[in-house]
């Protein structure tokens, strides 16, 4: 690697003493003088018209400031009832219906949250149920009934701008892909596998739920603390609901806990904004545990997939993949296009069809989950790329590294491939668990298999990222970004990118929490593009201020300035250190006085090449991709269906890792939060109606989990317009795992799940229904 | 109903008046501004409310104030003085054992009862003590290296 001075060093975390000793400021921590707490009555229906609501004994409860129904809100002059990133389809609260069992219909604001919650308890509304659209294959269809009349674009986001308003149908958003004439090769194959795949919804369970607090200051301006992980689209979405200027709002993010693209785009903050415009009071909104869970979702995806063989070679695969975006569409357009053209995989294949489409159901709406929905597609294409390979007698590494792609093939989009590593981490994978040498047997009744898995997800382009470096005189930096630190180390990334582009110690640099007022536009924090996005742009910004402090020491040491460096926070001639000065010096030779800053400003804004709306054809699809490989060992238990993980190696291609232990890091806590979710996570509903919606009953990885041998490996493929070379690596160990995981289960025992979770049950199921058939054979 | 209580928090004692309903959670957070101590779930599940009782942890957010009258209670700000840190606080930073940290200090004070309970666990026993400690961000083997550290600063 080249010469780094703090790039590629594993530093420590700059936010580990407070977040350590408890001191870190959370939105649920912000305390105001009359500051007011809500509660939220909700639908207990799935698809209603509201008919009647009765809320005048609830008005009367001492320290109740307002109750309010969606109704009022409509009325709010200037105010656009509807609210979302990508179709304006979600209430702030229910107008005339409601869509989904937990829909909020009548929010009270009160002096305390126990005043609110028995004043909701006086709250009568009537409703008369509609049919509900609870299947997401049956709402697919003409006949279904609708859970939307019409569907009104956000136009909210570039790479959404080619979604269309819609009506008479819940299939909000469809993606197509073509390629050369999967017809054909269907017809003249020797062998066609068909298979269908479902992962179920799951909740992100961020241990801080969502929390939102809204004031207006002494100018009356709309002030927002929201736990959210898009600051600068809150505010556009504020904006746009109220008809408020851009300035008039401020909002700002202080540390998340957790947040794994739950708190994306708006959730609570149009509700509480609604009800600090009426109270003219601080209110402060913090979802309950049981409330989370009926917020936002993991997209329950069914993908029926089918793969043409001839002479022992693939030759075309069509992938069909259904979307359960829930009642309202969130940001489902968007996982439905950008994961939608993985579907195939990171594979050589002629002939490509795909179909993914975004349907509405009554159910709770369904957004973002680390992996953006590629975990989705790749537990199907990589389960049957697995079930293909040991059916035609194939090795399945071998057949897996004879198509994946290499460096400048066309994915199927068309896109050439760059910085694609995908080979790389499948190999180091199979490398660590010893794939080819057979798992041992180990008991009659405990069977041992391995798997692995390989796939790719592609970053979210175009997006877009902003930031300035202010440079202080006494050589510090004070860097604005509205990147969300959540955990993931964001603020560590670009401490130190930062510090080896100015060439100063990393403590020098602090970095800005996310204030609208002083931070530039940011997309989005995730999705794995704040290392590239925002490390390109805070490395460009300081690299402006680098310009001018070494125009100005050039000047004044006649030097060419192009022959100046900095580095040990000093500027100094390139390869004549002793001819230079401090940066403090440097800035009094420019302004010859104390205290004075210099800022540079610069946004990472990449384009993509929009894709034919027939064939999803493109010259460029993506700015980059970042390939991920599972490979475990695994032991079944016969008797009990219990699923033991041996060995688990996590690979990610990362492009240069600024931090390789935070890399990691982001590798082994994703995977391991995708086990659970492979083997027991769930949202189970009954008629529309979440039967586990709470932590005694849904369960999540706990210590318990944690594999026996576990190790996350980095594969470093450098990306040429990366910052240093890096990519993302939030996402990419989600990415393979109940793939590798099913494919090791067939491995021991000859049994194939298709179906998520992989619970002791459905082992058991397919364990007895595999010697039902060996014994009529 | 009200009711007056006295307890010991953070080597404090202090002698005040409850509602009945009161949530040990609540007192901690809204009478004593003890921000550590974070509601993660409602129902005694998560552990991000975890404080040690008389030494035990407890999920505040799972038992009444009036419960812990006539009790001692440490939570995260009684650990340390905020300069300085623990030694298991100062294992958590070297491990890395941290990212959002919301699951932070109810791992810490779990880890404390833990290795004063039983100095030398086994990982077994480590894993059976944490598990209703949850990490979504799902560090655990961090978590894991960082008790075996604590172990090692405590018994030096």
């Amino acid at each position: 690697m080249a010469n780094f001075s703090v790039v590629g060093q594993s530093v420590f975390r700059k936010d580990a003493h407070q977040k350590v000793t408890g001191q870190v400021l959370h939105v649920g921590n912000i305390e105001m003088p009359g500051m007011l707490h809500v509660a939220v009555l909700r639908s207990p229906y799935a698809h209603a018209r509201i008919t009647r609501i009765e809320k005048s004994r609830a008005e009367k409860v001492a320290g109740v400031a307002v109750v309010l129904t969606g109704a009022e809100v409509a009325k709010m002059p200037g105010v656009d009832p509807h609210f979302g990133p990508a179709f304006r389809d979600q209430p702030i609260l229910c107008v005339e219906k409601v869509c989904y069992v937990g829909d909020p219909v009548v929010a009270v604001a009160a002096v305390d949250r126990r005043t609110a919650e028995d004043a909701l308890q006086l709250v009568e509304v009537d409703y008369e149920p509609l049919p509900a659209v609870l299947d997401v294959l049956a709402a697919a269809k003409p006949e279904s009934p609708l859970v939307h009349q019409q569907h009104r674009p956000a136009k909210a986001f570039a790479d959404l701008a080619h979604v269309k308003a819609g009506q008479k149908s819940n299939i909000c958003y469809q993606f197509k892909l073509r390629l050369g004439d999967v017809d054909k090769a269907f017809a003249e194959a020797d062998r066609v596998f068909e298979d269908t795949f479902s992962s179920p919804p799951a909740q992100h369970m961020p241990l801080e739920p969502h929390v939102t607090l809204v004031y207006l200051d002494e100018a009356q301006r709309i002030n927002i603390w929201t736990a959210s992980q898009t600051p600068s689209y809150v505010r556009t979405e504020i904006s746009n609901t109220f008809g408020v200027p851009m300035n008039r709002i401020r909002v700002r993010i202080p540390y998340l806990g957790g947040g794994y693209g739950a708190k994306l785009y708006a959730k609570l903050e149009p509700l509480v904004t609604a009800l600090a415009l009426i109270t003219k009071k601080p209110v402060r909104y913090a979802l309950t545990r049981e409330e989370e869970f009926l917020t936002i979702t993991k997209h329950k995806v069914i993908a029926k997939i089918r793969t043409s063989i001839k002479n022992g070679e693939i030759t075309g695969r069509k992938c069909e993949v259904y979307w359960d975006t829930g009642a309202y569409a969130e940001i489902g357009p968007r996982i439905v296009h950008k994961s939608g053209y993985t579907s195939a995989g990171p594979y050589r294949i002629p002939n490509v069809w795909i179909d993914s489409y975004c349907i509405y159901t009554n159910r709770v709406p369904a957004g973002a989950f680390r992996g953006f929905g590629v975990p989705q597609v790749i537990w199907a294409y990589d389960s049957q790329t697995d079930m293909i390979a040991r059916a035609i007698g194939a090795d399945p590494l071998e057949f897996r590294m004879r198509y994946a792609l290499n460096e400048g093939e066309a994915f199927a989009t068309g896109t050439p491939v760059k910085s694609f590593g995908v080979k790389q981490a499948l190999q180091e994978a199979a490398d660590a668990v010893e794939f080819s040498k057979p798992s041992e047997k180990h008991s009659s009744t405990k069977l041992r298999g391995k798997g692995v898995a390989c796939g790719v997800k592609a970053v979210l382009t175009p997006s877009i990222s902003g930031a300035i470096v202010m440079m202080n005189a006494d050589g510090t930096v004070n860097v604005l970004s509205s990147t969300v630190e959540m955990g993931q180390g964001s603020e560590t990334m670009m401490g130190q990118i930062v510090a080896e582009e100015l060439g100063v110690s990393f403590d020098k640099v602090h970095i800005v929490q996310p204030d609208t007022d002083i931070t530039p536009y940011d997309t989005i924090t995730a999705g794995s593009r704040s290392t590239y996005h925002m490390g390109n742009a805070v490395r460009m910004a300081a690299g402006k201020v680098k310009t001018v402090l070494c125009e100005a020491v050039g000047k004044k040491l006649e030097v060419d300035p192009d022959d100046l460096e900095m580095q040990n926070n000093r500027v100094q001639v390139r390869g004549n250190e002793e001819r230079g000065m401090s940066i403090g010096d440097a800035f009094l030779v420019k302004f010859g006085s104390a205290g004075t800053t210099i800022t540079g400003e610069a946004i990472c804004q990449p384009e993509a090449a929009p894709m034919d709306p027939e064939t999803g054809q493109s010259e460029k699809c993506t700015e980059f991709w970042f390939p991920s490989a599972t490979s475990v060992e695994v032991e079944v238990d016969t008797e009990t269906g219990k699923i033991r993980l041996l060995q688990f190696y996590s690979v990610g291609d990362t492009g240069t890792a600024i931090n390789p232990r935070h890399c990691e890091q982001q590798l082994l806590g994703s995977a391991i939060t995708h086990l659970g979710l492979t083997l027991f996570e769930e949202m189970i509903f009954d008629e529309g109606q979440l039967v586990n919606g709470s932590l005694l009953d849904y369960q999540v990885a706990s210590f318990k989990d944690l594999p026996d041998l576990f190790r996350p490996i980095i594969v470093q493929v450098p990306h040429e317009t990366g910052p240093f070379g890096a990519k993302g690596v939030g996402e990419t160990g989600t990415l393979t795992v109940s793939a590798a995981i099913a494919n090791a289960i067939h491995d021991a025992t000859g049994v194939r799940i298709r179906d998520l979770p992989i619970t002791p049950e459905r082992v058991l199921r397919a364990l007895a229904e595999k010697s039902q058939a060996a014994k009529q054979d | 109903m009200k009711r007056d209580i006295t307890l010991k928090i953070n080597q404090r004692v202090e002698s005040f008046t409850i509602d009945d309903a009161d949530t040990l959670l609540e007192v901690l957070r809204e009478r004593f501004k003890f921000w550590s101590v974070r509601e993660g779930c409602g129902v005694g599940a998560c552990g991000t409310c975890t404080v040690l009782l008389d030494g035990k942890p407890v999920s505040s957010c799972f038992v009444l104030a009036a419960r812990a009258d006539g009790h001692e209670i440490l939570t995260l700000e009684g650990l340390s003085d905020g300069e300085s840190l623990h030694p298991i606080q100062q294992a958590w930073v070297e491990e890395r054992a941290l990212q959002c940290a919301y699951c932070t200090p109810g791992f810490v004070l779990s880890v404390k009862a833990l290795l004063e309970e039983n100095p030398n666990p086994s990982d077994d026993e480590v894993r059976e003590y944490l598990v209703g400690n949850l990490c979504r961000c799902a560090g655990y083997a961090d978590i894991l290296r960082a008790v075996r550290a604590a172990q090692v600063k405590l018994s030096a």
